[in-house]
């Protein structure tokens, strides 16, 4: 269902494909998580994800569509790889990227989440990306402030972005998401990628499972309509994909895993785990990643099946399409602005 | 004029602890009744003798909340027992115990002294101090429980905690025997519940939030239904909120043990799905649970397993709310939502009227050996003239209450009191609203 706007993209030149022609509709003021999304919203951001991967491979990669605009990266939380994306992709469309992270900023003397909200909304930036350490903080901010604002990940809730760039390398290696069968492993308890990829792939009509020992699994977690697994022998037979976790040790209060050895010997992935798994299974994994305690170092770096690279690559391309597609909402947006004008 | 005479006439006259219900006039002399009764006629007094004509509306007892946190002293920014007294008149509330948890704690004689002379001279209700079991409400070193009591506490409790150690809380069950005190537990287990911010269930697994575990509340009480019975002891389970618990209060009732059981309007008329996206106003101890559990709560109502209906009055100033959830502090005000929740279980035909009277009433004032709570003659003038059926929408900022932490803002509920009297005196007079 996707060849089309695959073939389109491989005739176009990269700068025709990012910038000429209009945007495609996509009706939401901010992207606070993946749930709330339509089908058809997600496979307009990953659609328009697609054209700017040609473009990034290019020599030329600079856009014009968001110059004269400014785009906060409000980083709450450490991070390297979300924060360096998201500047790239914004700085690529040609906007003003300002990077704000907490320990350099006035909410380590006292100020709270919406007062910092509000002295960043009296400079009128037109697109916030907002990183925080506690479910529901970033749609708290977002209620507080006039631009739109892009969910870099809360807590343990939604890290959208990083689903949909799962979703992205996928489609682009699979083909499609529809009937695929999907395991995530590892922390899900503490996972917000997890949250954000099960709403994704059950919208897309993919098949998702959950393993990980039950102190890693949240209460309930089958109500989320997905099947629970917990031996990864078993979880792993016949899946297309095998999306690793990070074990999240510094959200851990207390004892989860009795040691990383022991967790590791059950839940980590090595070559005779995977071979439960199709002979074509993808490996993924958000990063960074703990080699030796959720997966095995020659699996992480195995060029044939470990599309953990890629996934990077994919995450610059997905936050310029979301960028630009919220973007559009902007006074004064210039619909069809020739690339490089 | 301390003698003074008045007459409510035209009343519908409820009286849960007799079972009253019945069309007439009642008479107080002073701070107290001295008579009521169908064949009470207006006819019949001189002219010195106030009457106020009730147009029909139900006179019952003033409603006794055992369960309230005023902020005084300590915090005063977020309520003081003159305001937290207003909410409470406004909301037909004559008696209300305060929870010991301010700053300091009230685990001396001298502040229980100070709680009782403050109230007394500043609050248009009856505030009676409970303090603590503990020193600071630490769980280490029990209080001077005897002499506390005799200084005025009425109760002893940590609060919004439990007593974690079994130990000690089978000294502080056992020694207040001696008194015959009422001890009352925030049944929640410390170490499951710790880190949890609301129900550990399917919407705190989509929302990412750590979970409060049902099994945290029913391990407690099970626990301390054990020292119970080993104790002979007297024990009120302030706020229950799963079925499970319920069940174990049904079967200690059953073999006789002296366990009395409440509830909080939260528990049930909300479930947990009212958190929907993060609302901080709907973090509450207990936390909002599942359907069933909710159900379970108006089926124990109904069935007398829970004795008591209080308010769990929290509250807390827009900085202590205005967070991210787990940032977010616990509670809601209820001191003037109590009565039109608590109606809501008439109305839905879940529970009848006398039967949630009880409730409010004649139940905690048996549990807390007050002589109020009860139409008869000899009893305290504490009254309550309220209409069961005018609707209204909850409105925050018509809350009197200095606190504006209501999850209810917005709801369309029925009923309110319409006068509020405590000592015979007036304190509350609901003005004609258009």
């Amino acid at each position: 269902m996707y060849g089309a706007s695959l073939m389109s993209v491989s005739r176009a030149t990269p700068a025709e494909s990012a910038g000429l022609r209009p945007l495609p509709p996509f009706s939401h003021r901010h992207l606070l998580g993946i749930e709330g999304l339509s089908a058809q919203d997600i496979q307009i951001l990953l659609d328009h994800s697609d054209r700017y991967v040609d473009l990034n491979r290019a020599v030329e990669k600079k856009q014009s569509s968001l110059r004269g605009r400014t785009i906060i990266n409000l980083f709450f939380e450490n991070s390297t790889r979300t924060r360096t994306s998201f500047e790239l992709a914004g700085k690529r469309l040609g906007g003003d990227v300002i990077n704000m992270s907490v320990a350099t900023s006035s909410v380590k003397k006292g100020e709270t989440l919406i007062d910092t909200a509000i002295t960043l909304n009296a400079m009128h930036p037109d697109l916030l990306v907002v990183r925080h350490q506690d479910s529901g903080a970033v749609a708290l901010l977002a209620q507080k402030v006039g631009c739109g604002v892009i969910n870099g990940g809360d807590g343990s809730h939604e890290h959208p972005t990083q689903a949909l760039l799962d979703a992205l390398t996928i489609r682009r290696r699979k083909g499609r998401l529809e009937g695929l069968l999907v395991a995530i492993c590892g922390d899900i308890l503490h996972s917000r990628v997890a949250r954000s990829n099960i709403h994704l792939l059950n919208t897309m009509g993919a098949r998702v499972r959950l393993i990980a020992p039950p102190t890693l699994m949240p209460a309930y977690a089958e109500r989320l309509g997905v099947e629970v697994y917990h031996d990864m022998r078993k979880g792993l037979t016949d899946v297309d994909i095998v999306m690793m976790l990070r074990l999240q040790m510094e959200r851990f209060h207390g004892s989860f895993v009795p040691s990383t050895r022991e967790y590791f010997h059950f839940y980590g992935l090595d070559y005779e785990k995977l071979g439960f798994a199709k002979p074509d299974a993808l490996i993924m994994h958000p990063g960074p990643m703990n080699r030796g305690i959720e997966i095995d170092t020659e699996v992480a770096d195995d060029i044939h099946r470990s599309v953990i690279h890629e996934q990077v690559e994919m995450g610059v391309a997905v936050r310029m399409a979301c960028l630009e597609l919220l973007a559009q909402h902007l006074p004064n947006w210039r619909h069809s602005t020739p690339a490089g004008a | 004029m301390a003698r003074r005479r008045k007459l409510y006439t035209n009343a519908r006259l409820l009286d849960p602890a007799s079972g009253l219900d019945v069309k007439g006039a009642l008479l107080t002399e002073g701070d107290r009744i001295v008579d009521l009764g169908p064949k009470l006629a207006s006819g019949s007094f001189a002219g010195d003798t106030e009457q106020i004509d009730c147009q029909g509306h139900c006179l019952s007892p003033g409603l006794i909340d055992m369960h309230v946190w005023l902020r005084e002293p300590g915090a005063e920014h977020q309520e003081t027992l003159a305001t937290g007294a207003r909410a409470a008149a406004a909301g037909g509330v004559t008696t209300m115990v305060a929870m010991p948890n301010t700053e300091p704690t009230i685990d001396e004689v001298a502040l229980v002294e100070f709680v009782a002379r403050r109230a007394m001279d500043t609050a248009v209700v009856r505030i009676l101090p409970a303090a603590a079991i503990t020193r600071g409400t630490k769980g280490e070193e029990l209080t001077e429980l005897g002499l506390l009591a005799q200084a005025g506490a009425v109760a002893f409790t940590e609060g919004d905690r439990a007593i974690s150690s079994p130990r000690l809380m089978r000294r502080a069950l056992s020694y207040a025997t001696t008194f015959d005190l009422l001890l009352m537990q925030h049944c929640e287990d410390h170490s499951l519940a710790r880190g949890g911010v609301m129900n550990e269930g399917e919407v705190a697994a989509r929302l990412g939030l750590s979970g409060i575990p049902a099994m945290a509340e029913v391990i407690l009480l099970e626990r301390d239904v054990r020292l119970l019975e080993a104790t002979n002891g007297r024990l009120h389970a302030s706020h229950l909120s799963t079925e499970e618990s319920l069940d174990v209060v049904r079967r200690a009732k059953q073999r006789g043990l002296r366990l009395t059981a409440g509830a909080a309007p939260h528990n049930f008329s909300l479930n947990e799905f009212d958190v929907g996206d993060y609302r901080t106003f709907a973090k509450v101890k207990p936390p909002l649970r599942v359907e069933s559990d909710r159900k379970a709560v108006v089926d124990a109502i109904a069935d007398g397993t829970i004795d008591v209906i209080s308010s769990a009055h929290a509250p807390q100033d827009p900085e202590s709310k205005r967070l991210p959830f787990a940032q977010a502090e616990f509670g809601m005000i209820g001191l003037e939502t109590l009565l039109p929740l608590t109606l809501e279980l008439y109305h839905n035909g879940s529970v009848p009227l006398l039967r949630l009277l009880a409730c409010l009433t004649c139940n905690p004032a048996r549990l807390l050996k007050l002589d109020s709570g009860r139409l008869a003659p000899g009893a305290p003038a504490d009254l309550l003239i309220f209409d069961p059926d005018t609707p209204w929408r909850v409105d925050e900022k018509k809350f009197r209450s200095k606190a504006k932490n209501s999850p209810y803002d917005g709801r369309r509920v029925q009923g309110h009191a319409l006068r509020t009297v405590v000592a015979g005196e007036t304190v509350f007079q609901r003005k004609r609203e258009s």
